[in-house]
């Protein structure tokens, strides 16, 4: 199986892959057009800010084909909010594969932010959860948040209710991070290769 | 909910643990990749790798081992010690940590918080401050706790803040090694004067520490080492009487 990592200027990229490598998968990673195309599955992941995200996307000529792909992608964090339509953060247009907004967490005096740490998850719906039972905990680290909306598949909550994971047709993200969520992280991934 | 985090911190010299590490079923406790597996399988939520070398071979040395913490690890971890510079912390994350403790260096050029959050993002930024109270007032100390400032551990947190820092990792020099629990009054003014999570470090002894510090303290996290190096607590155990007085906790 070939999976694509898609390799842009945020982080994090690098701890998809060894998941996937304990998953026994070798994924490559990439930022050619070509590559990620002809990938059985693509994995857009990433940890960073929205606004230089998009420009580099942009330069690469990736904002035009991920929108555009036909294989199964996941999204994962600053890679699920990039598939919305708009972000708050440095106030950016993205892919718009899901119409869907991306915002700040509004200031809370009970709780934090960002939003770091395991958290539950309830419910789920689509293949990805596959196996995952309610109330689960994920570990995410976010300062913004994807709108509750008909996409959501997934939902928790950090000062309002929010999608921790969204699917539409062959995109499917998630807000935590799998690759960082212990076992219950890798059931996801396995679920996300074995679609 | 959001789980309360429990986070064994690892002192690493040369590659390896040190500070005797006495992990039953482990093949070698001075390997740090088979102790954070071991942490991991047995529930931590996060690991801190503290890096005390001296030598001018650290660099190459701990971005090998970073490497392979990340390759195993499937939690979250941070790495800390002598990081001074954005290259440093490029280099570690990297080679795969997530997170990135800064201390002495951010203080003495509190700019490179700001030069740390604008390029890899506030999340992966977290501030260690080590502080001791002396006469009523918690004064910032440098360099493992050999340099006195003249600035407070409120001033300097909100600092932090205010130039982008993540997480507060907040140790209390008083308490460090005592066993007689956190620093319950100062973390809790540290939760209700900042936006960002804290962690408590220094001064666990008891379980019901870590409870005090998760509700007296308010903080989102509790770090400690020789407790769990030693078993003395182990952490499936405290999970569960975390669990039991009501403290929201990952199982």
């Amino acid at each position: 199986m070939n999976i694509a990592i898609i390799q842009y200027n945020a982080g994090n990229i690098r701890s998809v892959s060894h998941a996937l490598e304990r998953l026994g998968v070798q994924p490559v990673i990439t930022d050619d057009l070509a590559i990620i195309q002809a990938a059985d599955k693509v994995i857009f992941p990433g940890v960073g800010e929205a606004s230089s995200a998009m420009k580099y996307l942009h330069k690469k000529g990736l904002a035009s084909l991920i929108p555009q792909l036909t294989q199964p992608v996941l999204g994962i964090c600053l890679g699920m909010q990039l598939m919305s339509s708009y972000s708050e953060e440095g106030n950016t247009k993205c892919l718009g594969i899901f119409a869907q907004k991306v915002k700040l967490f509004p200031p809370s005096s009970r709780y934090k932010v960002p939003h770091v740490g395991w958290n539950t998850i309830q419910q789920l719906n689509g293949a990805l959860f596959n196996g995952i039972p309610e109330q689960v905990y994920f570990y995410f680290v976010h300062s913004y948040y994807l709108e509750i909306g008909k996409f959501t598949t997934a939902k928790t909550s950090h000062i309002i209710p929010f999608s921790a994971a969204i699917q539409k047709a062959n995109f499917f993200a998630t807000q935590f991070h799998p690759e960082k969520s212990g076992d219950w992280g890798h059931n996801i991934l396995k679920n996300f290769l074995d679609l | 909910m959001l789980a309360k985090r429990i986070i064994p911190c690892l002192d690493i010299k040369d590659g390896r643990t040190v500070k005797g590490i006495n992990f039953v079923g482990l093949r070698d406790a001075g390997d740090p990749v088979e102790l954070a597996k071991k942490y991991s399988q047995t529930g931590a939520d996060e690991l801190v790798f503290l890096d005390i070398t001296a030598t001018h071979e650290k660099r190459d040395t701990l971005r090998e081992l970073v490497r392979q913490i990340a390759r195993h690890l499937d939690i979250p971890f941070t790495v800390g010690g002598g990081v001074r510079s954005v290259e440093d912390v490029a280099m570690l994350l990297e080679a795969g940590a997530d997170k990135i403790a800064i201390n002495s260096a951010a203080f003495r050029n509190p700019q490179l918080i700001n030069d740390l959050a604008k390029r890899f993002g506030s999340q992966c930024i977290v501030l260690a401050i080590d502080a001791k109270q002396e006469a009523g007032e918690w004064i910032v100390y440098l360099s493992g706790g050999r340099t006195r400032t003249e600035k407070t551990l409120f001033e300097w947190a909100k600092e932090a803040q205010d130039l982008g820092a993540g997480e507060i990792l907040f140790t209390s020099m008083n308490h460090d090694g005592t066993k007689q629990g956190f620093a319950n009054d100062a973390l809790r003014q540290l939760s209700e004067q900042l936006q960002i999570p804290i962690i408590a470090s220094g001064g666990a002894g008891t379980m019901p520490h870590f409870k005090d510090a998760f509700e007296q303290g308010q903080v989102d996290a509790a770090l400690a080492a020789s407790i769990f190096h030693f078993g003395e607590i182990n952490i499936p155990d405290l999970k569960a009487y975390l669990h039991q007085q009501q403290i929201p906790i990952r199982l």
